[in-house]
């Protein structure tokens, strides 16, 4: 099914942290300027741009697409920004994609950008703004303990114990460590992250990823051009599939242990990807891709995102994190990055940067966060947002086996 | 991949000042309903591959729109994002996702809901510069103030002129059921009404309205096995100029000027007058209606007031333009696509003008953005 080949040849990023001195414009800037820098681009050589932001309440800026514009590198350009809340960071590099297979562009600058540190106190006021204005703000409802009401019910439904979830946390913040952009990473023993400041049970400080700003930037090219430039296959990650999906707006009429969204956004992708449905189950899955970057803004999360993807059975996951098969140098590595949970969680450049992340390692470029590659490596990032409604999937290849 | 792509549906539920008997999302709702009637009775659940809503977060009073999008388009569970941008944007997006070959169905969707907003003056200023501009705290309308007054004094455009822009479309919105500022003024009248800010008047002003607009565009396989009466869409593009008033181009529409170069030169279009019929052209403020016709590359600079007084004015906003349907801000663009595709289909009613085979529509983001969207359709 796959017409136009598209890869990504090039990743810029900031250092993310909880209070950038930087306007977001200057994140914006610094993440597009190093992108192109890597690719060994300039603006010329770019014909269009793509913008990937969460909610406009946290810059405080209305049209922040419009905002942006000259710190992306999109003034006098055709320039969007595709929306998907949370999702944003892992679909800004799939409209790159749909940009370049539809054969309207050959090089595309994607970045994703959020700077959360604006609202002050706390980027949680901004977040009510995300519920039903008739229904449920009057609730004053949080996103802590929303997602302490699906971290409840998925623990139930399966009679998870709480060890197998904060061990996620102990790995990703680990790997973190190693990750240059990090905020959070460190050693942390299970008995640290199980006896963390209780926020809404049974959700505990060390369960939840930062508040963050940051900035992340791709260059993504038509296999024409990236021929044209004389980049070797060897520093290109391509798109092998892509797929998005939002489920309804009632997230209080679903049962929240499994996000179906997530497994359709996958199938999707799957699907894309030249795979058969009877291939599409957890041992052959596993064998397929080298290694998964889903989203873990909280680390129940990671493993139900795990799940979705039909990377592990219902209910499976949270062993499997437990027993050490999710590690770096594990059977199969979730989240070498480090993830939100360790890198940090700036919403639309956190999945960006997990994005990156397939980039660096499929390219052999992660450094000390390198995994095993097979002979035809393949990575997989997702990301999740809205009212616990959207998936997004994006399949990456290693660019040796071209 | 080269398939070609055309409209095969669209629903308009508006446009009036305020729709109290429905909500945002029966509004699209009832948009929706009619698009899929109108696309030979498509079935959202099962012939659509993808779904597109523009919407902004601050015009609809919820942070993360994309979150309230599904249910109305009967698009939960299934491919769906949001492009903040103009409708026209929104409509590359799914042309472009058909283009790749894995799509073949797109709705787009856009709306507004002007009436829940109090206070129009306070969003606007949220999309100025935090550090720089917003701290002026002056009214957008302002601004257009400065644009105009640079424009008329670069080009020798009249007062009167203008005036005449106001007239003619108020008075072709009085044929066009969806628009709702139809009037029968004259320019005196014009001349005498308030300022708003000079030399803006309020008159010139696009007024908010509440409304939606739901398109359907398929792929040419889908479209010859469907009874519908397909328009094709034969070039679109999108470009922003600066989002910073000292970087701009105060005198001229550059985003137009992008815009339309580079859809001409992949079109071989060199003297558009000559291969365009029939033209749908932002106006949401008067004087913008020529300043857009001149960046397009439609009349030569200064050249449109006289083409507007002599008569020979083209076939430009029948439906009466955004300033007699209202301003409907992302759904704009689709306001002036659905305009085209009414009259190339020959379905325009009182409006329509006959003979007409190719159509430009050309939609801008209002103050204070520099981003424009062009989109070139034709019965072939």
């Amino acid at each position: 099914m796959k017409k136009n080949r598209v890869g990504m040849v090039s990743v810029g990023m900031t250092k993310f942290n909880r209070r950038a001195k930087e306007t977001a414009k200057e994140l914006c800037y610094y993440s597009s300027k190093m992108a192109l820098d890597n690719a060994g681009l300039t603006r010329k050589d770019i014909d269009g741009v793509i913008v990937g932001s969460a909610p406009d309440a946290f810059d405080g800026v209305h049209q922040k697409h419009e905002y942006l514009t000259d710190g992306s590198g999109g003034m006098n350009l055709p320039s969007t920004r595709g929306y998907v809340g949370g999702g944003t960071g892992v679909f800004s590099p799939i409209q790159g994609w749909y940009q370049i297979a539809s054969g309207m562009f050959d090089t595309i600058l994607v970045t994703t950008e959020e700077k959360m540190s604006t609202v002050q106190p706390s980027a949680q006021a901004a977040f009510l703004t995300i519920f039903d204005n008739l229904i449920e703000r009057p609730l004053g409802p949080n996103l802590i303990w929303i997602f302490a009401l699906e971290m409840q019910r998925y623990m139930k439904k399966h009679n998870i114990p709480k060890e197998h979830i904060a061990s996620v946390s102990v790995k990703n913040k680990l790997n973190a460590i190693d990750h240059p952009a990090n905020m959070l990473g460190r050693k942390h023993t299970l008995e640290e992250v199980l006896e963390a400041e209780i926020m809404a049970d049974p959700v505990r400080l060390l369960d939840v990823s930062p508040v963050a700003d940051g900035s992340v930037s791709f260059v993504m090219m038509s296999e024409k051009k990236i021929k044209e430039n004389g980049i070797s296959y060897d520093d290109v990650a391509w798109v092998d599939g892509v797929g998005w999906n939002v489920d309804t707006t009632l997230w209080n009429n679903r049962d929240l242990y499994y996000p179906k969204y997530v497994e359709k956004a996958a199938k999707q992708a799957y699907h894309m990807a030249g795979l058969k449905d009877d291939e599409i189950n957890p041992t052959s899955l596993r064998k397929w891709l080298d290694f998964a970057e889903p989203y873990d803004p909280f680390n129940y999360k990671e493993l139900h995102h795990l799940e979705g993807l039909q990377l592990f059975e219902k209910g499976g996951a949270p062993k499997a994190a437990f027993e050490g098969i999710t590690a770096r140098d594990g059977d199969f590595p979730v989240t070498p990055s480090g993830g939100l949970l360790g890198v940090g969680n700036p919403i639309a450049a956190a999945a960006g940067m997990k994005t990156a992340e397939l980039f660096f390692q499929l390219t052999g470029s992660a450094g000390k966060r390198q995994v095993e590659l097979n002979e035809n490596p393949r990575g997989l990032a997702q990301a999740w947002g809205d009212l616990m409604q959207v998936g997004t999937v994006l399949i990456m290849k290693g660019g040796r086996v071209e | 991949m080269n398939e070609r792509v055309a409209i095969i549906g669209i629903g308009i539920e508006g446009f009036r000042s305020q729709i109290r008997e429905l909500s945002y999302k029966e509004m699209v709702y009832n948009a929706a309903v009619k698009a899929y009637n109108d696309a030979d009775d498509l079935d959202p659940r099962t012939e659509v591959d993808t779904f597109i809503s523009c919407e902004e977060d601050l015009n609809m009073g919820v942070s993360i729109t994309d979150e309230y999008a599904p249910d109305q388009l009967g698009a939960a569970q299934r491919t769906v994002h949001t492009i903040t941008d103009d409708g026209i944007t929104g409509i590359a997006a799914g042309y472009m996702q058909i283009k790749t070959g894995l799509f073949d169905v797109a709705v787009i969707e856009a709306q507004s809901r002007n009436s829940d907003i109090l206070t129009h003056n306070n969003i606007q200023n949220f999309a100025l510069d935090p550090l720089e501009t917003r701290n002026f705290n002056v009214n957008y309308h302002f601004t257009a103030g400065l644009e105009k007054r640079a424009y008329m004094n670069d080009t020798k455009i009249t007062e009167e002129m203008i005036a005449e822009v106001t007239v003619r479309n108020h008075k072709n919105a009085l044929k066009n059921p969806y628009a709702a500022f139809g009037s029968n003024i004259d320019k005196e009248h014009v001349l005498s009404t308030e300022m708003i800010c000079d030399p803006i008047r309020e008159i010139e002003i696009a007024k908010p309205v509440d409304g939606a607009i739901v398109i359907v565009i398929a792929a040419e396989k889908v479209v010859k096995e469907k009874n519908v009466n397909p328009i094709w869409i034969n070039g679109i593009t999108y470009a922003t100029n600066s989002p910073n008033f000292g970087t701009r181009n105060w005198n001229e529409a550059e985003y137009a000027k992008i815009c339309s170069r580079k859809l001409y030169e992949l079109n071989n279009i060199t003297n558009p007058l000559n291969e365009i019929d029939i033209y749908e052209i932002d106006n949401t403020y008067s004087y913008k209606e020529f300043q857009h016709l001149e960046g397009l590359g439609i009349y030569e600079k200064g050249e449109s007031g006289k083409k507007l007084l002599n008569d020979e004015y083209a076939n430009i906003n029948p439906s009466g333009g955004v300033l007699g349907m209202g301003n409907a801000h992302e759904a704009n663009g689709l306001q002036r696509v659905s305009e085209i595709v009414e009259q190339l289909r020959g379905e325009a009613g009182r409006r329509q003008i006959n003979g007409v085979e190719k159509g430009l529509a050309f939609s801008w983001r209002g103050l204070p953005t520099t981003s424009g969207a062009m989109m070139m359709m034709g019965v072939e």
